[in-house]
């Protein structure tokens, strides 16, 4: 057998050293976690439950978080049920007797309308069921913004008045989950508006310069004109759409070439613009007007103001699994301070667009994901994002509108 | 032997991939002038490029080889190869573009929303990159070899380095246009000293090729005990599967605008790759007709590299085979610098970021993790090319396939055209396809074939490891209804529709 290689003994080995490896592993992490004591254990556990809870209650009241919560809930509270109202009908009962579900409605109704935390006695749950073992119940209501919202009910077999207290607590703590849920939805919301107020924010100076400048060609080059009166048709059109999130890049680009087509009839000589796009970039799909409100941004606050001929530069490249988009301008640049306090949503100052911009990629990709801008005064500015190719959820909708 | 003027190919070959590493994005196309959103990339300029990035080591130099040894039987693996897009064409390519996915472990996640299958995904895209490198390296091992005596780990070592750089320089990533010129490069580089030893041939008389009567009847090979007709469908049905599960192949769809391009793209692919596997059955033939019996101490896959010497003397055998080293070094170059990026974006994007991001507080920048990603990604396939016993550059690029069609093959075919396939289940069809084709072909990699059924069906496992993981996909799919994504339906019905369903105009209405 010299020389030559015996396989079932081979195998033999590998797999008890694969076996001694992961033994060695488990005990290691096993001694890593030290000393704790009960009372600490007991902390970390419960602090760890309701962690588990708080991520179910992300999505506000409904009939899944309370269900999904419930259970967790009912582990902190080491009661025999816990059931949950919310918008007058009971949403969940996680525990034991669930034929007590019925009675949840009318017993918490004292609660909702005084918003106190109520303790029903056993002629109130009135259990005819000798082996059931819930015959008492503690119920504290679930406020948010000063209202009763709902309730949450503990079923147990002796009433306590730590359980009270504990159920009191449990439900100011779930009351605070929900405020934040709603914290998120307003966030939400005020995006969606942000949209469309940036839709609607094509700016009356954008359409009267436009207009004016198509008005000065009419006689002296009507074909012109007639060109221009359809890009600004086109522009609109693709601005105030309704509906679909997500568009590609070639369609948004096309857009800011028509934006740029009506900036230069106006600006003539003093407005050029370079695009130097990777066309393996152009079917990555982005938020709609993604990339037109940063070009505005550079023609109004960069170049408006500057003496002499400027010029926008519009880069696509690939980066593998992103595609990066920057926008450049020669003009007057700002204080890298203002555009911090524009990002933060602390500025008034009328560039939503760039706010808006960074917020909604931000909300869509994840924080790495924002814009960034390098600038200084007279120093030109230039902004710069990156996208993933394929992201979960993200898909352009109504490729082909026009 | 050292031929000057075949060294001067390869390093010019070289040299210029560095240059385009570096300055890659200079090459983008520059347009001051409007309407550059109409200018996608078209079908036939993409089709090109996955051709430039398909056509490896393995067709420009094994195909050949297989051909010389084996005799006609051996035309069916340039047949698989191309099939591969057929396959594509009819059941993947539109509705895979239409996903979104940029990747396959994209495709898995848009498909069936699971972290865990993305995951697995992830681990074969690398290891089916690395397996489909080893064949490279050792390829440009012997390419080198053969040009200066240099010892084989050099060419490889070389090839390693150069796109280490060009792929960490960030300049390789999907350069349409480079690697659509690389694949006519290649044909060029194999078709004239093809036509010019074809007429050489015909001046001289025609002589017959000598070889025993096996060689031109198929399936005849050998004794019964080798199962041909087993192995040779096996080989064809891993190959024609296993196009579909390539990392390199995939990403370049991306590129399409839409579904109807994509389809129109693949069309393009099979016409391309059709006219290129005309060439080497050529070599193989007229190899036999220059060299009837191998020569001592010579490799099969270098007989391509040797015709021209043994033909023709003087200037022109020297530029010929220039000609046929340098296409084969950018065969080498295009092929690894594809699946170089594909497994460095894998690594960096799954593996490295989040680490990087965690150690350092997010200070690292993408770049840095990109570039140990880029070093990780060739490093391995060239250890491994040292280490295991070259097989023959044709076979190793085979068991390359054969992983991919036991595993990405049923995950997708399943995922785009079957609506109960459960995350459970594609699951466990990819690691039963996986599990059984890695111990097959490492047993084989290890020990050599066993000879019998035994090692016909470790060899090539492909016949047996498909069937068996898509049964196992589907019936652990039917056995956890409860796993079937919420969102399949949603899904099913963007990957099917067209992108424009505008009503055509004829001239009638």
């Amino acid at each position: 057998m010299t020389g030559s290689f015996h396989w079932p003994t081979a195998v033999l080995v590998a797999g008890f050293g694969l076996l001694l490896g992961l033994a060695v592993l488990l005990l290691r992490r096993s001694r890593g976690r030290g000393f704790i004591s009960a009372t600490d254990r007991a902390t970390y556990a419960t602090l760890h439950t309701a962690s588990l809870a708080s991520q179910h209650l992300g999505d506000g009241l409904t009939a899944e978080s309370a269900e999904r919560a419930g259970r967790h809930l009912l582990s902190i509270l080491g009661a025999h049920a816990v059931s949950i109202t919310g918008g007058g009908t009971c949403l969940s009962w996680t525990g034991a007797g669930e034929h007590h579900r019925r009675l949840v409605e009318p017993l918490v109704e004292r609660t909702m309308e005084s918003g106190r935390t109520v303790a029903h006695r056993a002629d109130a749950v009135a259990c005819t069921d000798p082996l059931c073992p819930i015959r008492v119940a503690v119920t504290a209501p679930l406020v948010t913004d000063d209202l009763v919202v709902g309730t949450l009910t503990a079923w147990t077999e002796n009433p306590s008045p730590g359980l009270t207290k504990a159920t009191e607590e449990v439900a100011a703590w779930v009351s605070s989950q929900l405020a934040l849920a709603e914290l998120a939805r307003t966030r939400n919301r005020v995006m969606e508006a942000e949209l469309r107020a940036l839709r609607a924010q094509i700016s009356p100076h954008f359409i009267y310069n436009s207009l004016a400048a198509i008005a000065s060609f009419v006689r002296t080059d009507p074909d012109r004109a007639r060109e221009l009166l359809l890009d600004f048709a086109d522009f609109t059109r693709y601005a105030l759409r309704t509906g679909g999130t997500f568009t590609t890049l070639a369609e948004e680009l096309r857009n800011v070439e028509r934006y740029l087509v009506l900036e230069q009839a106006r600006f003539g000589d003093r407005l050029g613009v370079s695009l130097l796009v990777a066309p393996e970039v152009l079917p990555v799909s982005l938020p709609y007007l993604a990339v037109q409100p940063l070009v505005e941004n550079a023609v109004r606050h960069g170049l408006a103001g500057k003496e002499g001929p400027g010029r926008v530069t519009i880069t696509a490249t690939d980066l593998g699994t992103e595609a990066e988009i920057a926008v450049e301008d020669d003009g007057v640049g700002t204080d890298p301070e203002t555009v911090r306090a524009v990002l933060d949503g602390a500025s008034t100052r009328d560039s939503v667009g760039l706010g808006n911009v960074d917020a909604r990629l931000r909300q869509v990709y994840g924080d790495e994901f924002g814009l960034v801008v390098d600038t200084a005064p007279g120093a030109g500015t230039k902004v710069t994002f990156r996208v993933p190719k394929f992201a979960p959820g993200v898909h352009a909708q109504d490729r082909g509108w026009s | 032997m050292s031929q000057p003027l075949s060294l001067a190919a390869v390093v010019l070959v070289c040299v210029t991939t560095l240059v385009v590493g570096g300055f890659g994005l200079r090459l983008s196309r520059r347009t001051s002038d409007f309407y550059v959103a109409g200018r996608t990339v078209s079908p036939r300029l993409n089709a090109s490029a996955i051709g430039g990035e398909y056509l490896s080591a393995a067709s420009f130099l094994g195909v050949a080889g297989l051909v010389y040894g084996s005799g006609v039987e051996m035309l069916w693996i340039p047949v698989g190869y191309t099939l591969g897009y057929l396959v594509l064409l009819v059941m993947v390519a539109a509705p895979m573009r239409r996903s979104g996915a940029y990747t396959l472990p994209d495709f898995a996640e848009a498909r069936l929303g699971s972290r865990a299958v993305r995951v697995v995904s992830s681990v074969l895209v690398v290891a089916i990159g690395w397996l489909y490198l080893v064949p490279q390296f050792q390829g440009a091992g012997l390419t080198l070899t053969l040009v200066t005596g240099a010892p084989p780990w050099v060419g490889g070592l070389v090839v390693m380095v150069v796109i280490a750089l060009a792929v960490g320089a960030g300049g390789m990533r999907s350069i349409t246009f480079v690697q659509a010129v690389q694949y006519w490069v290649k044909l060029t580089a194999l078709a004239v000293p093809a036509f010019v030893l074809l007429f050489l041939w015909f001046r001289a008389g025609q002589p017959a090729p000598v070889v025993p009567p096996s060689w031109h009847e198929p399936l005849s090979n050998g004794s019964p005990d080798d199962h041909a007709v087993y192995r040779t469908a096996s080989t064809v049905l891993a190959l024609s599967l296993g196009t579909m599960g390539l990392p390199h192949v995939l990403v370049r769809y991306y590129t399409n605008p839409d579904g109807v391009g994509a389809r129109r793209t693949t069309v393009t692919v099979l016409a391309l790759l059709g006219m290129f596997y005309l060439l080497p059955p050529v070599y193989g033939a007229l190899g036999r007709v220059v060299f009837p019996t191998l020569p001592d101490g010579v490799r099969e896959d270098s007989i391509v590299l040797r015709l021209p010497g043994a033909t023709l003397d003087g200037l022109g055998a020297d530029l010929l085979s220039a000609m046929l080293a340098g296409g084969a070094f950018a065969a080498f170059l295009s092929t690894a610098s594809g699946l170089a990026v594909s497994v460095t974006g894998v690594i960096d994007q799954e593996v490295l970021r989040p680490r990087l991001a965690r150690i350092t507080g997010g200070d690292a920048t993408s770049i840095l993790g990109f570039r140990y990603a880029a070093v990780l990604a060739v490093l391995l396939p060239y250890v491994l090319s040292r280490a295991i016993e070259p097989l023959g550059l044709a076979t190793t690029v085979g068991l390359a396939f054969a992983v991919a069609a036991a595993t990405f093959a049923p995950l997708i075919i399943l995922g785009v055209w079957w609506r109960r396939l459960s995350t459970v289940g594609a699951l466990a069809g990819v690691v039963v396809g996986a599990v059984t084709t890695t111990v097959a072909l490492g047993t084989t990699m290890v020990r050599g074939d066993l000879g019998g059924w035994t090692g016909a069906l470790l060899a090539n496992p492909a016949l047996w490891a498909v069937p068996l993981a898509t049964a196992t996909a589907v019936l652990v799919s039917l056995a956890t209804p409860h796993r079937v994504p919420v969102s399949t339906a949603r899904v099913l019905v963007r990957l099917h529709s067209p992108e424009r369903v505008a009503p055509r105009r004829t001239r009638r209405d």
